[in-house]
């Protein structure tokens, strides 16, 4: 559903995203890795649209991004890395902003948000502006407003950041539900969330892809802990 | 279209969800106020709004920029931005939108300037179709001083340089058309340039617009001011929208 071809990006002299191509199908949920700084949220920014690519270019549920970008953002929900959102309004006229954006109207919507509001947990800030909210909530009315329109890429730059126990263990459980028909890309630190929810991990380095693998195999074939290949493998890459 | 609606939307009642809006409808309606019964509505003797109208450039120089700032440069500087425009909305839509929003809003302030008419007709018998061409003026002019507005928010991510760069370009559009500056250049300049610059100017159009007469150059001067700056605003927008 996601296919990405020689991806690249530059700020200044800085190579963010350098050739990088991979392929995601429905069914799969794939951890993008990699130290501060490797280029994940670039990469992710360019899949949503928001950032042009240099050159290369990828598509998403047959939309190229480069020439159909609205088509592409249709079928994306996309939680970018801090929950951007509107401070100055309320979690409930945010959602209807987000649903005005995307279309879903009258009876629709009223659906949308009774079943969204519940699964994201933001039933109880509901009328609460958005810039009263803890770290945690923000990303929960993030998450409320990527799922909105049932999309079927999910693109989430670390989504269980600033939440609490309990809150990442939903989240993770709500991401394996989705999985089965959707195709979803997170981004995390957490390397014991790639196992628990990803079927498939790739590490990236200053731009450029390290690994393509499964959290399973790159476990037997390192014959370590998932962190212990993690540092292996990036570090490797620092020092050489 | 429906990002057109949402943008539209969602900004106008941004202005209603903070204090922002009131503040600046109350400073707005007194200043506009003060200024005309200050310098001689009473001594004129006549039942016109001709002083009303003389001081709203001046107004709208800082009002305009000061509501326009916010339109880009807090959305970028909170982040915002990376939701919009990942959202299904083009750039075009986002900054029409958002510049539409911000022109109904001073619409509304010029709309409650009513009880100045009220006065004049309660005292005279004034001439209502210049009351609605100096109105129809000010509402182009306050477009034009917006779209500057709007597109100097989209080029610092910090509000406050953006409000002191349009209000500069605001009073440069102004002032080009005042006699003491056409005075002055007539000295430097050849009579073809001085006429540019008085054309370039708001005032020009302006005061030709109170006159009472809409010619099509004065229209077509403040269409094309509009249309102009809130181009250059998505063309900065495409270019930065992420930096």
């Amino acid at each position: 559903m996601i296919s990405v071809k020689q991806l690249r990006r530059t700020f200044g002299p800085i190579v963010a995203v350098d050739d990088v191509s991979f392929e995601v199908a429905q069914g799969d949920v794939l951890g993008f890795l990699g130290p501060n700084g490797a280029g994940k949220s670039t990469a992710m920014k360019m899949l949503a649209c928001f950032l042009p690519p240099d050159s290369g270019t990828a598509t998403v549920c047959g939309h190229d991004i480069l020439k159909d970008p609205i088509a592409v953002r249709k079928s994306v929900g996309y939680l970018a890395e801090n929950a951007p959102a509107y401070n100055e309004m309320t979690v409930g006229g945010f959602l209807n902003f987000v649903c005005d954006a995307r279309q879903i109207r009258g009876q629709a919507r009223n659906k949308v948000l009774d079943r969204i509001v519940p699964l994201c947990s933001v039933d109880s800030v509901y009328h609460q502006t958005i810039d009263t909210l803890s770290k945690g909530y923000r990303r929960r009315v993030g998450l409320a407003q990527a799922l909105i329109h049932d999309p079927q890429v999910l693109i989430l730059d670390e989504p269980t950041d600033g939440l609490d126990p309990n809150q990442k263990h939903d989240v993770r459980l709500l991401i394996n539900e989705m999985a089965k028909d959707k195709c979803i890309i997170i981004s995390t630190h957490i390397l014991e969330e790639v196992e628990l929810v990803c079927n498939r991990a790739i590490i990236i380095a200053r731009g450029k892809i390290l690994v393509d693998s499964t959290p399973d195999d790159l476990k037997k074939e390192h014959n370590c802990t998932l962190d212990e290949v993690f540092r292996k493998i990036t570090a490797a890459k620092k020092s050489a | 279209m429906n990002g057109f609606r949402a943008v539209f939307k969602r900004e106008l009642k941004g202005y209603f969800a903070t204090p922002v809006a009131y503040v600046f409808l109350v400073i707005f309606l007194f200043a506009a106020g003060y200024m005309t019964f200050q310098k001689g509505f009473y001594q004129m003797r006549q039942a016109d709004m001709s002083i009303f109208f003389k001081n709203l450039p001046l107004l709208f120089a800082f009002m305009a920029p000061a509501v326009g700032m916010r339109l880009w440069a807090e959305e970028r500087k909170s982040g915002s931005i990376e939701l919009l425009f990942t959202l299904p909305i083009t750039v075009s839509q986002a900054v029409i939108g958002k510049f539409l929003a911000a022109w109904t809003f001073l619409a509304i302030g010029l709309l409650l300037t009513f009880p100045v008419p009220l006065t004049v007709c309660y005292l005279g018998d004034p001439d209502i179709g210049l009351i609605i061409t100096g109105y129809v003026g000010s509402l182009l002019m306050a477009g034009g001083f917006l779209a500057i507005g709007s597109f100097f928010s989209a080029l610092s991510k910090n509000q406050v340089i953006s409000v002191i760069l349009a209000v500069v370009a605001c009073f440069i559009l102004m002032f080009a058309g005042l006699p003491t500056t056409l005075n002055y250049l007539a000295g430097t300049l050849p009579a073809g340039m001085l006429r540019v610059v008085e054309s370039l100017s708001f005032q020009t159009h302006f005061d030709s617009i109170l006159k009472g007469v809409i010619e099509f150059k004065d229209i077509a001067y403040f269409v094309i001011l509009i249309v102009g700056w809130t181009i250059a605003c998505s063309i900065i927008l495409n270019e930065r929208k992420a930096s």
